[in-house]
């Protein structure tokens, strides 16, 4: 992709770049970041995504998968690897799996689980059971809220390690330093997401990950819920000349937590290997680790010294074959995902980035039923977009919510009026024509607002021929001036708009 | 060439039935009492374990409260089950709930696993008894039971032989009459080699035919649990208690278990035997005593005599048998014993100050020199940059080795080999590893194949010292394969009864 033709998308809570934004996007209440560099260079970058499945038991042990238990509760024999015991595959852990790969457009295919060795306190077995040359999902992709899409290389299953809790060393000579296990988290199942290195930017990178948790969440695969670790996320990182197709050296950042640190160590990453290239230097391919407080990615262990996994076919194991009907069950069983739900409302006619705010807000449904009762769909998207960001909104009925549009744009409620009959609604599902007619929303028909215009005019003669003059600071301050003197006079009842048209035409 | 009477003189103790059925229809009937026969056992042991040391750990309480249990419900009428009151000796490798489970090896020294292996929950269900444990090479890596970190077991038949292994304690147990029945595990051989050795029959199921839940792993994609008896039949009845579908082995086979005992009388008329020709010291393989080579030829003999057609055939990937082996089994052995790394439980030896000098200093001093030996093997076989013309290589050799067998199964029914190619050596004879290692020649093919094979003592050789001979079929074939060394059996028994008649005349 070369710099021109560059897409990158923003998740609507945060910062963008003014060279990169949609206006849709544009969020002013959050501090802006630097997010991306000189026009020089481009970044890649790819993202490895662990979810936990939202099964009851684990990947392949009848141990509970509960998050926040007591240390070493949620255990037994097998994930605790005890010598002799054997791994059961968990058949809802390959469904969710299935599920996820479908979601994201991949093949499912006939998988094998293989053992990834390494030495490490907290691995009960010293070796994970993860899916190395057959993986269950391959080649799918991911579509952006912005339209962009991100190849998925694969989605693999795999088992979560246990949790090492280093006491005591502290650095003082005399402490005796310990290390305790829990092992509640050993065994939990994973699905990894391998994107390929499609990602072009922090923002992008965010919205790649914001948009994969609602995909695991829609499709009940994962809770993601990422400060209870059930999603992590690992970003490959390097940088090229801008519109260059060469892919150089990467690395691998770790220990990054939120979207706001993935945004943050991506473009600390990408800065420091422009700054290598531009100082005749080059990047190490290493695995580095994101410092939060820092602000800054530190090195880890380099690949050069990287250990050896002597991946092989776990023997324990038969390969997992997916019928095909089971897959179609599964499909057929797959609920409306973000991006259907998106392309939905832009199908009845929302701008695709109010669409995507109502189905990250879960209002998607409320305003499509709302449109289709016959309600202006860009009042619907405006409404859901500021006025429908409180709870209960999603309890809202859908043809109250219409008739209230409607009344709007049918001149029977102003702006402001719709607004609070709106909060209103939420809070007591009342029909807005009831709520109205309680705070005296009647819209004035127009003999009346003029009657009232024209006794202000008459009682501020000077005022009105300011306005009739030519020019036109004066008329502007003018037309506040008796728009105002309207408002007040019918206790805001008056339609700003038809203020302005009686103006016109009585000084015209 | 019989041995009937080095056979009667291995026995220890006065056990009115040395086979396990006979015991179990006592017991049921009531001509005996369980607890009788777990004394008249422990007695044996007593009398002959000090020499043997078949056991790592005798049961001799549990086993007569077990056995006064079975006592009382066969008063009270219950239905007891096929085993009822029979002493089971277990290989040290197989978990038992509560007691040590130390697969011979230093590093499992005080740990007690919180469950119990399937086999054992299958036996206590048969009403069988469980009377202790067996002594066995460390983790199973072996051929002779002299890597048990807790000494060597002794041959019963001439205690300056070894018996065999790596479940040579289980061998011996039931060679020298402490139980009629063993369990031992086989992976490359581990269960039919001793068996030949001891004089007792050892069989190695169909892999996934017996659960392996519970088995402390050696190379996971070979292991498999088989039994040790005196007779055919109880070998048929110990597959048939402990056989069939465990939904906590992922590679067990989903089917009940083969009924096999119902065959063992039909004798082999019309079946078609093929002598594997590679396997006779013909071609590249030596090492084969002609005793051996003669005795396989008269088992031959007496099933074509018994109305087989037998006929010699080729299964040329056979010779590649043992290499391929020694590069999965230690290449899974590597992944397997991992875990033993002083975190979690066994011994822990402090290294110097973190977690990875722990690591090294417990795996130094917990294991032995042939465990160590071939997890260095293993892991070597499977590093990056050697994988394929290893291990990689080795798994083809496997396929291609499945293919030839198959190729061999459409002419015949079953297959026939020695089961070792030498009978028991001397106690510390053998300190070359790869000179061991070609003990396993013959057993190999059907651990890498999956297939079921069985060794059947006939006859002896050097030294007076018993041969085994193996009988190999298909997978799930193990009806044909009882079928026909129930016939090696009614054989060697009736040549027995001429000699003895011979000799007294």
């Amino acid at each position: 992709m070369n710099a021109t033709n560059k897409v990158i998308s923003q998740p609507i809570t945060q910062p963008v770049s003014s060279t990169t934004l949609d206006a849709w996007t544009v969020d002013t209440q959050v501090p802006r970041e630097e997010t991306d560099l000189s026009s020089d260079w481009e970044m890649v970058i790819g993202l490895e995504v662990h979810a936990e499945l939202a099964t009851e038991t684990k990947m392949f042990s009848p141990g509970r998968n509960q998050f926040g238990s007591e240390p070493n509760t949620n255990i037994h024999p097998v994930c605790l690897g005890l010598p002799g015991t054997l791994p059961v595959v968990n058949g809802k852990a390959v469904e969710l799996s299935i599920r996820l790969g479908l979601a994201l457009n991949c093949t499912v295919q006939r998988c094998i689980f293989a053992r990834k060795n390494y030495f490490y306190p907290d691995m009960p077995k010293d070796y994970q059971i993860s899916q190395y040359d057959r993986p269950l999902n391959i080649s799918g992709w991911l579509e952006l809220p912005n339209g962009h899409r991100i190849g998925i290389e694969r989605a693999h299953m795999e088992e979560d390690t246990g949790k090492s809790t280093h006491v005591g060393t502290s650095g003082r000579i005399h402490d005796a330093g310990y290390s305790l296990v829990d092992y509640n988290r050993a065994g939990v199942p994973l699905i990894e997401i391998v994107s390929h290195p499609d990602v072009r930017g922090p923002e992008e990178a965010k919205a790649y990950v914001a948009e994969l948790q609602s995909i695991l969440i829609a499709i009940g695969a994962s809770d993601g819920k990422f400060e209870e670790g059930s999603m992590r996320v690992d970003a490959n990182i390097s940088v090229r000349p801008a519109g260059s197709d060469e892919l150089r050296t990467r690395c691998e950042v770790k220990n990054v937590n939120s979207l706001r640190s993935l945004g943050r160590a991506i473009m600390y990453e990408a800065k420091r290997h422009v700054e290598l290239y531009e100082s005749g230097d080059k990047p190490r391919q290493e695995t580095r680790h994101w410092d939060e407080e820092g602000g800054r990615t530190r090195p880890g262990r380099s690949k050069e010294q990287a250990e050896d996994y002597r991946y092989f076919d776990d023997p324990d194991l038969v390969p997992v074959d997916p019928s095909p009907e089971w897959i179609e069950q599964i499909r057929a069983a797959l609920p409306a995902l973000p991006r259907d739900r998106r392309l939905a409302l832009v199908g009845s006619g929302a701008a695709a980035g109010a669409a995507a705010i109502a189905v990250e807000r879960d209002l998607d449904g409320l305003a499509l039923a709302a449109i289709a009762a016959g309600a202006d769909a860009g009042r619907v998207l405006t409404h859901v977009e500021h006025n429908l960001a409180v709870e209960g909104a999603n309890k809202l009925d859908a043809n109250n919510f219409a008739a209230m549009v409607k009344m709007e744009t049918g001149g029977e409620l102003t702006a402001t009026q719709a607004k609070q009959v709106l909060a209103e609604m939420v809070t007591s599902g009342k029909a807005p024509a009831d709520i109205a007619t309680e705070r005296g929303f009647e819209a004035m028909d127009s003999g009346a607002l003029e009657a009232t215009l024209d006794e202000i005019i008459a009682a501020n003669p000077a005022e009105w021929e300011r306005f009739c003059s030519e020019d036109p600071k004066a008329k502007g301050k003018m037309q506040g001036f008796f728009t105002g003197q309207v408002m007040k006079a019918t206790r805001g009842q008056a339609d700003g708009k038809a203020v302005a048209q009686l103006l016109a035409k009585k000084s015209s | 060439m019989s041995n009937h009477n080095r056979y009667e003189s291995s026995r220890y103790g006065n056990a009115e039935h040395s086979d396990a059925l006979s015991i179990a229809n006592a017991v049921k009937s009531g001509e005996t009492s369980a607890v009788a026969v777990v004394d008249q056992h422990l007695a044996a042991i007593d009398a002959g374990e000090a020499e043997i040391h078949a056991f790592n750990l005798v049961l001799a309480d549990e086993a007569l409260a077990a056995a006064a249990k079975i006592d009382q419900q066969v008063i009270a009428g219950e239905d007891v089950g096929p085993l009822a009151g029979v002493p089971v000796a277990i290989k040290d490798n197989m978990c038992t709930q509560g007691v040590p489970t130390t697969c011979s090896s230093k590093m499992l020294v005080g740990w007690k696993p919180p469950y119990n292996a399937t086999v054992v929950e299958r036996l206590a269900a048969a009403g069988a008894i469980l009377i202790g444990k067996t002594n066995m090479d460390e983790f199973a890596m072996g051929s002779s039971t002299e890597n048990s970190a807790f000494g060597v077991t002794k041959n019963p038949l001439d205690t300056s032989k070894v018996p065999g292994g790596s479940s040579g304690g289980s061998a011996a147990a039931v060679a020298a009459g402490f139980a009629p029945l063993a369990l031992g595990s086989d992976t490359g051989g581990s269960i039919r080699q001793p068996a030949a050795l001891c004089g007792v029959v050892g069989m190695k199921p169909t892999y996934g035919a017996i659960s392996r839940y519970g088995l402390i792993a050696f190379a996971s994609s070979l292991d498999q649990i088989g039994p040790f008896s005196h007779t055919v039949a109880d070998s048929a009845a110990l597959f048939e208690v402990i056989g069939g579908h465990d939904p906590r082995d992922s590679t067990s086979i989903p089917t009940p278990v083969a009924s096999v005992s119902a065959g063992l009388k039909s004798g082999v008329d019309g079946l078609r035997v093929g002598i594997i020709t590679e396997l006779m010291g013909t071609g590249d393989l030596d090492g084969f005593e002609p005793e051996v080579l003669a005795q396989t030829r008269a088992a031959a003999e007496a099933l074509e005599a018994a109305g087989a057609s037998v006929a010699e055939v080729s299964v040329p990937s056979v010779i590649y048998g043992l290499s391929a082996y020694y590069q999965i089994a230690p290449a899974e052995a590597s992944s397997n014993l991992a875990r033993y790394d002083g975190v979690r439980y066994g011994v822990r030896q402090e290294g110097s100050g973190n977690t990875a000098s722990m690591m090294m200093a417990t795996r130094t001093t917990g294991f032995g020199d042939e465990v160590k030996r071939r997890i260095m093997l293993g892991t070597y076989a499977l590093s990056a940059g050697y994988y394929d013309a290893f291990y990689g290589k080795a798994q083809r050799v496997r396929t291609l080795m499945i293919n030839d067998l198959a190729k061999a199964y459409a002419d015949f029914d079953v297959l026939l080999t020695p089961t070792s190619p030498c009978v028991a050596f001397d106690i510390g004879a053998t300190s070359d590893p790869l000179t061991m290692y070609l003990n396993d020649v013959c057993t190999i093919p059907s651990n890498l194949a999956g297939h079921p094979s069985i060794s059947v003592p006939y006859g002896t050789g050097q030294g007076g010292l018993p041969v085994g001979v193996q009988v190999l079929a298909p997978l799930q074939g193990e009806a044909v394969m009882f079928q026909v060394a129930a016939e090696l059996e009614r054989s060697v028994s009736a040549a027995e009864a001429v000699a003895q008649n011979g000799a007294q005349s």
